[in-house]
């Protein structure tokens, strides 16, 4: 009989396709009150390169003129967003699972040889468990954006009540750039993330929705070609 | 469906099944997502139809007055807004929003009316020399645009704590007012707006006894120009810029929530930051 191994928890699981479309969401929400005061840009001295964002890219999303409605979302989706990540962070310490995410001694020097292998620089894959350390390093590196998109976020909401916290962050515009950036980042996340996904297959996606995923029969001198995101 | 993990161990664990079972797994698995992901677009789909209350489907206001409790339960004099020296910030601040200021204001003439004055008849006329009376209070604070950006700006006023003293409203208890010693003992709110009553503010009576809280009528040291208030305009640095009101024509103290400019158009009516 084939050989099955129960890759992710239920809870794991859950999280995660929780977290996707609460966060889209924020980041829908977020981009309709950015617009109201669109000031970030990338650029060199007085020379910008890019500006956040292009009129076009707002007209076309139909963007403009929705600061109340994207700051009510905004306001009612922190909640979910926030406690399913704390119970996310909860649940990995709890359960161990945490074992499998947090980065280890040896995990920056695997995530340098995973990133030569995905480049296709390099030939060597080294051993994993559940994640390699490209991913430990990602994917606790994200609930860290988490945490802070929940700081920088409280830290621009509530200036005067949470005073303390605005001003270890930087001050109010320090935050509020902090806050955006961290958004730009989640994008950068989502866009790898979704590449290794459809690089893995089948049999790695079907995991985060199923739970499952088939363990390939042992062969000699097999090396697995793909990490799973 | 088998979830344990040895996680000391190593990889997750492994068990045998059959080719029909792990079809049976992943069929079972597509279909919880496939409910879930029709149960969250119904979610979604029936937040975004809800009947409108001021602009916003109903949920989102019930949200925004859950946050705005929790916020007030929080609320202390104590948390003070970012201050920098008194007249440090740079001269001129940006302009934003004339709504209520289309006519002309001669400050002489001018008259701050007040209702819900523990004295009298509870109201009051005042003009401007009997704000000047009050003692000034000046300080740079940050004004915050509920669009996003910032100023700091050099302000000069009466604090309005000592405005309530010298003026006190009416109570529940019939005591004056002692912002001091019984808060609690004030009506909840106040509500202002501009003499054409084009422009109005509503404001939880906390926000307002604040000491960071002025009636302002200087600007950079020098009497507010027209453009930004003058002759008084509300200074809250503990709301967004669309709660400092220019050009007050009246005060109002009472116990139902006051109607708001913004808040009518989709804005959240307490917008305490």
């Amino acid at each position: 009989m084939p050989l099955v191994s129960n890759k992710h928890p239920l809870a794991i699981r859950w999280f995660h396709w929780v977290n996707f479309p609460v966060l889209a969401g924020m980041i829908w929400s977020g981009l309709l009150i950015y617009w109201a005061n669109g000031i970030y840009r990338v650029g060199v001295g007085g020379h910008t390169l890019f500006h956040f964002f292009p009129d076009g890219f707002y007209k076309r999303l139909h963007v403009p003129q929705r600061l109340a409605e994207g700051m009510a979302w905004h306001f009612a989706l922190m909640w979910l967003f926030a406690i399913n990540g704390v119970l996310y962070v909860l649940y990995t310490v709890f359960s161990g699972e945490w074992r499998y995410l947090l980065p280890d001694r040896r995990s920056f020097k695997d995530a340098w040889l995973v990133t030569l292998h995905d480049l296709h620089l390099g030939k060597t894959l080294p051993p994993q468990r559940k994640y390699n350390g490209a991913q430990r390093i990602a994917y606790s590196l994200v609930v860290v954006m988490g945490a802070g998109s929940l700081a920088t976020g409280l830290a621009i909401y509530k200036p005067t009540q949470l005073a303390w916290l605005t001003h270890w962050l930087g001050g109010y515009e320090w935050a509020r750039w902090e806050h955006f950036w961290l958004t730009i980042g989640y994008l950068g996340f989502f866009l790898i993330h979704v590449a290794q996904v459809a690089r893995a297959g089948w049999n790695n996606f079907r995991s985060m929705v199923a739970g499952y995923e088939r363990v390939p029969p042992p062969s000699v001198n097999e090396v697995r070609d793909a990490p799973e995101p | 469906m088998p979830q344990s993990h040895d996680v000391k161990a190593g990889p997750p664990r492994q068990t045998e099944a059959s080719d029909d079972e792990i079809k049976r797994r992943g069929r079972r698995g597509f279909l919880a997502s496939a409910l879930a992901v029709g149960g969250g677009y119904g979610v979604w789909h029936w937040l975004g139809t809800r009947r409108r209350d001021d602009g916003i489907p109903w949920p989102l206001r019930r949200a925004l007055e859950t946050n705005e409790s929790i916020a007030r339960d929080f609320q202390a004099p104590a948390h003070r807004a970012a201050e920098i020296a008194a007249g440090t910030a740079p001269p001129n601040p940006r302009l934003n929003g004339d709504i209520g200021l289309q006519s002309r204001v001669d400050s002489a003439s001018w008259r701050l009316n007040v209702a819900g004055l523990a004295s009298g008849n509870g109201t009051a006329s005042l003009s401007m020399d009997d704000l000047l009376a009050l003692p000034v209070t000046r300080m740079s604070t940050r004004l915050c645009c509920i669009e996003g950006w910032s100023i700091w700006v050099n302000w000069g006023g009466v604090r309005y704590s000592d405005f309530l003293r010298r003026y006190p409203s009416a109570t529940r208890s019939g005591e004056p007012a002692d912002a001091g010693q019984r808060p609690h003992d004030l009506y909840d709110y106040v509500a202002m707006a501009t003499p054409d009553g084009d422009y109005y503010v509503g404001l939880d009576v906390a926000s307002v006894i604040h000491p960071q809280t002025l009636l302002a009528y200087e600007i950079d040291g020098a009497p507010l120009t027209a453009a930004h208030g003058a002759p008084l305009r509300l200074v809250i640095p503990s709301k967004y810029g669309v709660k400092n009101i220019k050009r007050i024509g009246s005060i109002r103290y009472t116990g139902v929530r006051p109607a708001d400019y913004w808040a009518q158009q989709g804005y959240d009516w307490y917008c305490g930051i």
